[in-house]
């Protein structure tokens, strides 16, 4: 009874994972792959009890077959997000100096565009950016948009984490570095930046998480990523519980290093807080 | 000057929809927000008590919500619950039923947040001062809770209002919806629609939200 059922998975799976293992050029690359493996095997021990019970309710070929196709997705996510909340901590950190130093006119379009980037749903601004700015000539491809996005809603966040990590350095450090005779860039470098970043940390690793978590929404501008994957799947086979599956795990295995790196590098950045 | 599309709105009651469709959307996040701060100040309470069993079980629901995108969670509730138990929820019901299962965690933090930051000498000279348990809770920790937490909650609205626009993903007719229809409807009249409807929704979030920002800011700054 046990033989028919159809579920053969661990040869395959152990065969492919080694073959795949050997066939890859670099170790790093295949890593979330060979995370993703172990996480699955674990899961398939625990869902094997399930399955023996009420045979075909989690179909462990399709699952291995479309492995690749979530991991291609996982990938575009990945590298979309990266860029877009490095561009969200450069426009973040500009505005916040804008702020800091109180530069005319720049320092009202700045107030400006984080009051409005705050106050808007990604969504809406992915659709703006790639439905409605090319009917003014300002066409752009699907991941620059997204990119385009990200950054526009992470600049104003990171821009309001970096100005009270600067706000809260006591006004007594900068005064007694002038007075020790520093100039304002080395005031700036050595003395107000170390402890507005130790400062505004928990903040930074919160946005990054945050912005990481609304590239889920990247699917509504037609980008294969992992949610659009998903629903893809979801229509195609209608084999929900598979295709949901696989997006959870994979965005435990983007969004989880990423949260336990923060509070580790939390802890850590502490101590370099002075007086606080 | 080319037409930028603006003149779709004042069609017919093309402004009146856009704006039941914005209705939409804050029926849904009113709800889940009424819901959430309710459930959320019982988790965040149970988060503050020092005992290890509700601890563990608190740290792990705020940890799956915080990791989980609110778009996989839509998805696992409204295509998953389907499949594997046979329910038949709305869009309606199972965004309310997300947004409230997030927030109250977030609602909890909170909570639990402001409850840690009163220092422990608050409790212990109210107690010097001969009050009961009550009265300590009813005129020394309350108050100081409330006021740091109103402002967070003011937060916690307007990101379950931004949350709320990606209902669209799992159909349910709500502004963005409305504006699709919008477009396509005049496609021939006015090709450039796009750009004007989109613009309006995108002020139309921006009105929703921050009169409510600029209230939590303001009571911040005022009850520091």
């Amino acid at each position: 009874m046990v033989g028919d059922m159809g579920y053969h998975f661990p040869h395959v799976f152990g065969n492919e994972a080694i073959i795949c293992y050997l066939r890859s050029d670099s170790v790093v690359r295949w890593l979330p792959w060979i995370i993703g493996n172990i996480g699955l095997s674990a899961a398939q021990g625990i869902l094997r009890i399930k399955a023996s019970r009420k045979a075909g309710f989690v179909n462990w070929e399709f699952i291995m077959k479309y492995l690749p196709l979530y991991q291609k997705a996982a990938w575009l996510t990945v590298r979309i997000g990266l860029c877009g909340v490095a561009l969200s901590v450069l426009i973040g950190l500009m505005c916040a100096l804008v702020q800091h130093y109180r530069v005319p006119l720049l320092r009202q379009l700045t107030a400006c565009y984080i009051e409005l980037s705050r106050n808007t749903p990604l969504l809406i601004q992915l659709f703006f950016i790639y439905y409605g700015l090319p009917k003014l000539g300002i066409k752009t491809d699907a991941p620059s948009c997204g990119m385009a996005g990200l950054a526009f809603l992470g600049g104003g966040y990171m821009a309001e984490a970096f100005r009270s990590g600067i706000e809260a350095v006591d006004k007594a450090q900068m005064e007694s570095a002038y007075s020790l005779g520093l100039d304002r860039w080395q005031t700036f470098f050595y003395v107000l930046l170390p402890q507005a970043v130790s400062i505004s940390f928990p903040a930074f690793v919160a946005n990054v998480i945050f912005l990481l978590k609304e590239t889920s929404v990247f699917s509504a501008i037609s980008l294969m990523d992992l949610m659009f994957t998903a629903k893809d799947l979801i229509g195609l086979y209608y084999q929900t519980v598979e295709s949901l599956f696989l997006l959870v795990v994979f965005y435990l295995l983007i969004l989880l290093p990423v949260s336990l790196a923060g509070t580790l590098l939390e802890r850590r950045i502490r101590y370099a807080g002075f007086g606080v | 000057m080319p037409d930028l599309g603006f003149e779709v709105l004042l069609k017919g009651k093309n402004m009146a929809r856009l704006l039941g469709g914005l209705g939409t959307a804050m029926q849904i996040s009113m709800i889940s927000v009424a819901i959430s701060i309710f459930l959320g100040i019982i988790v965040g309470i149970l988060m503050a008590w020092k005992n290890p069993i509700s601890r563990a079980v608190t740290r792990c629901y705020l940890e799956i919500v915080r990791i989980m995108p609110q778009m996989v969670l839509l998805f696992l509730v409204y295509f998953g619950s389907t499949r594997a138990f046979g329910w038949n929820l709305s869009g309606e019901l199972s965004a309310v039923i997300v947004f409230s299962f997030w927030g109250t965690a977030e609602m909890g933090d909170l909570v639990r947040g402001a409850l840690d930051s009163i220092p422990a000498h608050q409790y212990e000279s109210a107690w010097a001062l001969g009050l009961s348990s009550g009265q300590v809770y009813r005129y020394i920790v309350l108050p100081q809770t409330v006021r740091r937490l109103i402002p967070l909650a003011i937060n916690l609205i307007t990101r379950m209002i931004k949350t709320t626009s990606l209902v669209l993903m799992i159909g349910v007719v709500e502004v963005l919806k409305v504006s699709q229809q919008i477009i396509e409807a005049n496609r021939m009249s006015s090709p450039n629609a796009a750009f004007g409807v989109y613009l309006v929704v995108f002020l139309l979030y921006f009105a929703a939200c921050w009169p409510i920002s600029l209230l939590a800011g303001y009571l911040e700054k005022r009850w520091r």
